[in-house]
C-alpha cells in the first residue's frame, strides 16, 4: 500500500481498541521474569560455551604480541578468536568502529580477542591471562583542542548539509539591537540501557542464527553480512525483547561478531555479554558538543536573525552530532545560519542516542532563549510564543503538517502555576533552599518510514501479526495488537504479537522514533488486505463489511471473523511505502517542558521538585505506553542536565567512570513528581494511524527547562553539562 | 575471578586461625565489596574464609551505658536497633545514607569498616595504580579526581575512604576489637585502625593479615543534635563528595567528622574548640595543609559551606 495523499476517515478512528491506555500485553512476561531476552535462550540453545570480550588496554597504538600461552592452557578454554585468527572482517554500514581490532588499536577496550570457555567464570579468568603487549601512539581526546581545526562535516544519509543560509545572518545579527553570543558544551554521554549487549551465535553449517539484543533487525541482518562477508539470506537474527537500548543498538556491535566467530573456532553456539564496564569504551556514546549560538532580536522580541554552530567529534568516517537540527525548524527568523563541523577524536565511535541532535542542540538553544528573553525583559513562555511559526523557516511556504507549539506551552503555563514564576532569578526562598522555575520548547522530527507486517487469521479468529519491528521496552507490542485489534474489529486478547524476527517482513526497527508510526501504518496496510481476504472468503462485498466485535457483517449477514479461515488458515502481507509528503510537509512533533528547582543555597546541591511536559504527538495510540516514554524521557533529562557525563581522561585517553557507579543517571529520589498532557492531534499526512512518534520527543528540552530553572533559583548561569554543584558553589550566596 | 578454596568458619578464633594456616586468606562476610573486588581481580584471594556465621550478630549494652556491636551485624539492622535510633542518631542517619537497602540488608559492620576506595583507577586494572599495583604509579592525580581526596593524600595516592557509617563511628569515638590468630586481643581506635597512604598506599589498616574483628564499641551516648548531611551529585546511591557527621550541643560546642575528602574519616579533635565560633574558623584548622587537585578543590569550599548549612540546622 503506498501512502500519498492525507488519510480520510478510516476503521483506526474507531478508536475501539486504539487510543486507551491499555496495559502491556507482554508484561506479565517481563514481571515474572519468563521474557525471554537475547542471554536467556536456553531452551534453544542448551550446549551453549561463553566469550568473554578482551578490551584493548590502550587508547591508540598497535598491538605487539598476544601471547595465548596460559590462556590457552587454563581449564575450560575453547578457543581464543583475535583479528589475527578472524580472517577479513569489515566495517557495517552504519556503525565505522572496527569490531573486532588488531594489530591496529583505534580507541580504548575495543575488543581485541574473544577467549571461549565452557563457563563464563572459566573465560573471563582465562581472559585475563592473555598477555598483551601494545606500542601505544599518541592520540586525540580533547575536543576543546581539536575544534579550531575540525573540517565541516560531510553530507550523507545521516548527515544533514554542513551549512545552511537563509537570507544574511551576519549582517542581520551585527545589526541587531537586542543579541546573545554564547558558547554552550555538552558532554559525552552513555546509554546506560539495563540490559547489556549480548548475544547467542549457533552456525548450522554455514547458516548463522544470532539471538541479539538489537534495535533495527535490518540493518542488524545487512551488518553481519558485511562484517562477516556472509550472504543475507544465510543469517537470521531474533530479537524478541529487548531490555532498552536508546540508540546504543541500533546495529550490530562487538557482542555478536564476537560470538559469531567465537561459536566458528569453537564449534557450538557461543554466548557472549558485553561486562558492564567495557560498553562505555567498546561500544557508542552521545558525542560531546561545544555549541555557539547567536541571536539577534528587535526590542519587541521578534527574532531576526538566529545561528548555530556545532562541534563534535568521532572516529574517522563517524557521523557527527546534528545538534543543529532543531533551529533550523524550531522558531521564525528571516535570517539564519547554521553549521557543524567535525573533529577526528580516538575516543570509541559517537553514535545515535535518544533524539540524537535534537536532544543536545536544544541543551543549548533553549538556554539562549532563556537568556535572550531576559534580556529583552520578556517572559520566557511569552518569548517563544511570539516567535512561532507554521511554515518552515528556512522553506518558505513548505507548512508544518501539524504544530501546536503555542498550545503546549499555554497549557503548560497554566497547568504548572507558570504565573507564580519571580522574573527576578535568586528571590524565592525556603530555609536553605532557593527556589526556581524553568520553561524550554521541544521539538523532535517525526519521520515515518515503509513497514511490512504479515498477519495470519486462524479459524479460531486469532489474528498473528508478524513484523522484524522490534520492542526495546517502548510498548510495540501493544501498539501492534491494538492496530490489528482495531483493524479486524476484534479485541485485544484476540491478537497475537509476534516481533524481532528477522524471518519476519521487515521493518525499519526501534530508532529515530520512527518506530511506533511507521510499524503501526505496516500492520494496517497488512490487515487492510486481510480485510479483503475475509471478505472474499466470507462472500461478503469489502464495501459493505463491517468488522465489528469479532464478527463480519455484510449482506443482511454476520459471521464470526474466524469463519473466513475455516478451509484454511488466512495469511497475507503488505508494506506501507510513502509518496512525497514528507517533503511537502514539515512533519515533527512539540512540546513544552516546565520544571521547579530547589538549590541549596549552602552546598549547591540542586533537587527537581517537579515536572510537567505537553506534548503534540500525532494520534497517541496508547496513552499509557506513551505516558511511560515520556516520563522515562524526562527523566532521562534531568540526567543529561544534572549529572550524566562520560569523563574523558586525556592523558590516557578514555571514559574513565565507565560503570554505572561511575556514570550517574538519576533514581528514583531524583524524580519527585512528573506529569505528562498529552494534546489531542491526529496527523493525516504522517499515514492512516495519523501518528508520530513521542518516545524521543520527551527528552527534548527537558536538560534546558533544568538549567533554566537553576538560573531562575540562583541567578547563576551554567553554560557546561551537567551542572553540578562545584559550578555553582563559588558564585552561591548562603541564606536561609 | 581467579580460583580460589573455600572454608567456613564457626567462631572467631577459629576464623583467624584458619587465616594463619592459609597464605593468602581472606575474610568474607556480606560479601558486597569483596566479591566485586575479586571478579574484577583487583583482589585475588586463594582462599576464602567465610565467617557468615561465627556467631557475632547481637547488639549488646555495655555496663558503662555503650553499646557492643558485633562484626557481622547487618547494616540494616544496626541502623534500626532501637538504642541506636535513640541514642546514636547520628550512627542510624549515616548508615541509612550509605549504598541501597539490598546492599545494607547484607553488608556488615566489619565489612562496612573495611571496604575499599572507589577511585575509578583503581578499579581499571589497565591504569596504574599505587593501591593495586604498588609503585605502577597513580592515574588518578593527573585525571579525574573530581571525587577524590584533598587532605591526608600523598604523592602516591589521593584515594578517599568512600564509607558512611565510620565518619559517624569517629565522631561517636568508637573503638574496633579484634582477635589474632595466635587469640590474642586488642583493640583500636579508627585513627589507629585506618593508616594514611604516604607511599604505600596498598596498606590501608594496621590490622595484621590473620586479624579478625570481633566488635565495635560505642561509649556511653553524649547528647546534642545528631546530623549526617551527605552531598553528592543524585539524591540517594552515589558516594559522598563530602559528608559531615556532627552532634551538636545547644553551646555550640561539638565533634564533627567528615567523609568524602580523605583517606580516612576526617576528624581533627583540636579543632573542634573553633566550632562555636562558626563554620569558616573551624574549618580552617580542620583543612589545614589540605592539596586538593585543580579538579577537586571545590571541595574545601563545600565542607566549610556543609558545615555551614548543618550548624544552620542544627539550630532550628
Ligand atoms: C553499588 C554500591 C553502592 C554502595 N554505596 C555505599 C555508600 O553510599 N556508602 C557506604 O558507606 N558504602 C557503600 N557501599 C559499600 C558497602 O557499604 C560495602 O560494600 C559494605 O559495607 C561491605 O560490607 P560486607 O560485609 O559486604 O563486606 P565484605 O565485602 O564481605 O568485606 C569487605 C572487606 O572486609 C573484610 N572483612 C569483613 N569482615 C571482616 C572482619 N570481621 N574482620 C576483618 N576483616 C573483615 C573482608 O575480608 C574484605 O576485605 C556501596 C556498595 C555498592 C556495591
Ligand atoms: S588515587 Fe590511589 S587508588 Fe586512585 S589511582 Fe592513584 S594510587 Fe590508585
Amino acid at each position: 500500500m503506498k501512502f500519498e495523499t492525507p488519510a480520510g476517515t478510516n476503521p483506526i478512528d474507531q478508536l475501539k481498541v486504539i487510543g486507551k491506555p491499555t496495559d502491556r500485553i507482554e508484561g506479565p512476561l517481563k514481571t515474572t521474569g519468563t521474557a525471554t531476552y537475547a542471554y536467556e535462550h536456553n531452551d534453544e540453545v542448551t550446549n551453549p560455551a561463553y566469550g568473554y570480550v578482551v578490551g584493548a588496554g590502550i587508547a591508540k597504538g598497535r598491538i605487539k604480541a598476544i601471547d595465548q600461552t596460559k590462556a590457552k592452557a587454563a581449564p575450560g578454554v575453547l578457543a581464543i578468536v583475535t583479528a589475527a585468527s578472524a580472517g577479513p572482517l569489515k566495517t557495517g554500514q552504519f556503525y565505522v568502529d572496527r569490531l573486532l581490532a588488531g594489530p591496529d588499536i583505534d580507541h580504548y577496550h575495543q575488543a581485541v580477542a574473544v577467549v571461549v570457555a565452557e563457563t563464563f567464570e572459566q573465560a573471563r579468568a582465562a581472559a585475563s591471562l592473555l598477555k598483551i603487549s601494545y606500542t601505544k601512539t599518541k592520540g586525540a581526546f580533547d575536543l576543546a583542542a581539536a575544534k579550531d581545526s575540525a573540517p565541516l562535516i560531510k553530507q550523507g544519509q545521516f548527515s544533514p548539509p554542513p551549512t545552511t543560509n537563509v537570507g544574511n545572518f551576519e549582517g542581520a545579527f551585527a545589526s541587531a539591537p537586542v543579541k546573545l553570543d554564547e558558547t554552550y558544551t555538552t558532554p559525552d554521554q552513555t546509554h546506560a540501557m539495563m540490559e547489556p549487549h549480548a548475544t547467542i551465535a549457533k552456525w548450522d553449517g554455514d547458516k548463522l542464527t544470532c539471538w541479539a539484543s538489537i534495535q533495527q533487525i535490518n540493518w542488524g541482518v545487512r551488518d553481519i553480512a558485511t562484517v562477516l562477508g556472509i550472504p543475507k539470506e544465510n543469517i537470521r537474527l531474533i530479537s524478541a525483547f529487548i531490555g532498552g537500548g536508546f540508540g546504543g543498538k541500533g546495529t550490530v556491535l562487538s557482542d555478536i561478531i564476537a560470538a559469531a566467530l567465537a561459536a566458528r573456532a569453537a564449534g557450538r553456539p557461543v554466548k557472549v555479554t558485553l561486562p558492564r564496564p567495557l560498553i562505555a569504551n567498546n561500544t557508542t556514546h552521545r558525542p560531546a558538543t561545544i555549541q555557539r549560538i547567536r541571536i539577534g532580536a528587535t526590542p519587541d522580541g521578534t527574532i531576526t536573525a538566529i545561528g548555530h554552530e556545532s562541534w563534535s567529534g568521532n572516529l574517522p568516517g563517524g557521523i557527527s552530532e546534528t545538534a543543529t537540527a532543531a533551529t533550523r525548524l524550531l522558531y521564525a527568523g528571516a535570517n539564519r545560519f547554521t553549521q557543524l563541523r567535525l573533529a577526528v577524536l580516538d575516543l570509541a565511535e559517537g553514535s545515535a542516542m535518544r533524539a540524537p541532535g535534537e536532544a543536545t542542540g536544544m541543551m543549548a538553544l533553549e538556554i539562549a532563549m532563556d537568556e535572550l528573553a531576559e534580556k529583552l525583559t520578556m517572559d520566557p513562555v511569552a518569548f517563544r510564543i511570539k516567535n512561532d511559526t507554521q511554515e518552515d523557516p528556512g522553506k518558505p511556504g513548505r507548512k508544518f503538517s501539524s504544530r501546536k507549539l503555542v498550545e503546549c506551552l499555554q497549557t503548560g503555563a497554566k497547568q504548572f502555576g507558570w504565573n507564580k514564576r519571580q522574573a527576578k532569578p535568586g528571590t524565592v526562598r525556603e530555609g536553605q533552599w532557593l527556589i526556581g522555575m524553568g520553561v524550554a520548547s521541544a521539538i523532535r522530527g517525526a519521520p515515518i518510514l515503509k513497514s511490512a507486517a504479515r498477519v495470519r487469521l486462524s479459524r479460531e479468529g486469532i489474528v498473528t501479526v508478524e513484523t522484524d519491528m522490534t520492542d526495546i521496552g517502548t510498548g510495540s507490542y501493544t501498539i501492534i495488537g491494538q492496530t490489528a485489534a482495531e483493524m479486524m474489529g476484534i479485541s485485544l486478547d484476540k491478537v497475537v504479537v509476534k516481533l524481532g524476527d528477522s524471518t519476519f517482513p521487515e521493518s525499519p526497527g526501534s530508532g529515530g522514533q520512527w518506530g511506533a508510526a511507521s510499524a503501526t501504518s505496516g500492520v494496517y496496510a497488512a490487515c487492510v488486505k486481510l480485510r479483503e481476504a475475509v471478505a472474499n472468503s466470507l462472500g461478503v462485498s469489502l464495501e459493505e463489511a463491517e468488522f465489528v466485535g469479532g464478527q463480519v457483517r455484510g449482506g443482511n449477514r454476520s459471521y464470526p471473523l474466524g469463519d473466513a479461515a475455516k478451509a484454511t488458515e488466512l495469511v497475507v502481507q503488505d508494506e506501507m511505502t510513502y509518496g512525497t509528503l514528507s517533503r511537502e510537509y514539515a512533519q515533527d512533533a512539540f512540546g513544552a517542558h516546565f520544571v521547579e528547582v530547589g538549590v541549596n543555597s549552602y552546598t549547591g546541591e540542586i533537587r527537581v521538585r517537579r515536572m510537567l511536559a505537553v506534548c503534540h504527538a500525532g494520534r497517541i495510540l496508547n496513552p499509557k505506553a506513551a505516558r511511560s516514554q515520556v516520563i522515562g524521557a524526562m527523566t532521562m533529562g534531568v540526567g543529561a542536565a544534572l549529572m550524566e557525563e562520560l569523563v574523558v581522561d586525556k592523558q590516557v585517553g578514555f571514559f574513565v567512570n565507565h560503570d554505572l557507579a561511575g556514570y550517574e543517571v538519576p533514581v528514583h529520589a531524583d524524580i519527585p513528581h512528573q506529569e505528562v498532557v498529552l494534546l489531542e492531534d491526529l496527523d493525516p499526512t504522517m499515514s492512516p494511524m495519523k501518528a508520530k512518534g513521542i518516545g524521543e520527543l520527551g527528552i527534548v528540552g527537558v536538560a534546558a527547562a533544568v538549567a533554566n530553572a537553576v538560573y531562575n533559583a540562583t541567578g547563576i548561569r551554567v553554560r557546561e553539562y551537567p551542572i553540578t554543584l562545584d559550578k555553582l558553589i563559588g558564585k552561591l550566596s548562603i541564606n536561609g | 575471578m581467579k580460583t580460589f578454596t573455600y572454608e567456613r568458619a564457626s567462631t572467631p578464633a577459629e576464623a583467624a586461625a584458619a587465616s594463619a594456616r592459609t597464605p593468602g586468606a581472606k575474610f568474607l562476610a556480606g560479601g558486597t565489596n569483596l566479591l566485586d573486588l575479586m571478579k574484577l581481580e583487583i583482589e585475588a584471594p586463594q582462599h576464602i574464609i567465610d565467617i557468615g556465621k561465627i556467631g557475632l550478630n547481637k547488639i549488646e549494652s555495655t555496663p558503662t551505658g555503650g553499646l557492643r556491636i558485633g562484626a557481622l551485624v547487618s547494616n540494616t539492622n544496626l541502623a534500626a536497633h532501637p538504642i541506636v535510633r535513640r541514642d546514636y542518631g547520628l550512627l542510624a542517619r549515616a548508615l541509612l545514607a550509605g549504598a541501597s537497602g539490598q546492599l545494607r540488608n547484607k553488608a556488615t559492620t566489619a565489612g562496612n569498616l573495611l571496604q575499599r576506595t572507589r577511585c575509578p583507577y583503581f578499579y581499571d586494572t589497565n591504569q596504574l595504580c599505587n593501591k593495586r599495583v604498588p609503585g605502577s604509579g597513580c592515574a588518578a592525580i593527573a585525571g579525574f579526581s573530581r571525587q577524590l581526596g584533598i587532605i591526608g593524600t600523598s604523592t602516591s595516592c589521593i584515594a578517599t575512604y568512600p564509607g558512611d557509617m565510620a565518619v559517624a563511628m569517629r565522631a561517636l569515638d568508637a573503638t574496633v576489637e579484634t582477635v589474632k590468630a595466635n587469640g590474642a586481643k586488642r583493640t583500636l581506635s579508627l585513627d589507629q585502625l585506618y593508616r594514611l597512604p604516604g607511599q604505600t598506599p596498598h596498606l590501608e589498616t594496621t590490622l595484621e593479615k590473620n586479624e579478625l574483628i570481633t566488635t565495635v564499641v560505642l561509649p556511653p551516648p553524649v547528647g546534642g543534635v545528631h546530623i549526617y548531611h551527605k552531598v553528592r551529585d543524585r539524591s540517594s546511591y552515589a558516594f559522598a563528595l563530602v559528608s559531615v557527621g556532627a552532634i551538636l550541643k545547644k553551646d555550640g560546642t561539638g565533634r564533627v567528622a567528615v567523609g568524602g575528602i580523605a583517606p580516612r574519616p576526617w576528624r581533627i579533635e583540636s579543632a573542634e574548640p573553633l566550632l562555636p565560633s562558626g563554620a569558616k574558623a573551624f574549618t580552617a584548622q580542620l583543612l589545614k595543609g589540605a592539596r586538593p587537585t585543580k579538579e577537586n578543590e571545590f571541595k574545601l569550599a563545600l565542607v566549610e559551606r556543609t558545615l555551614a548549612a548543618v550548624l544552620n540546622e542544627a539550630k532550628h
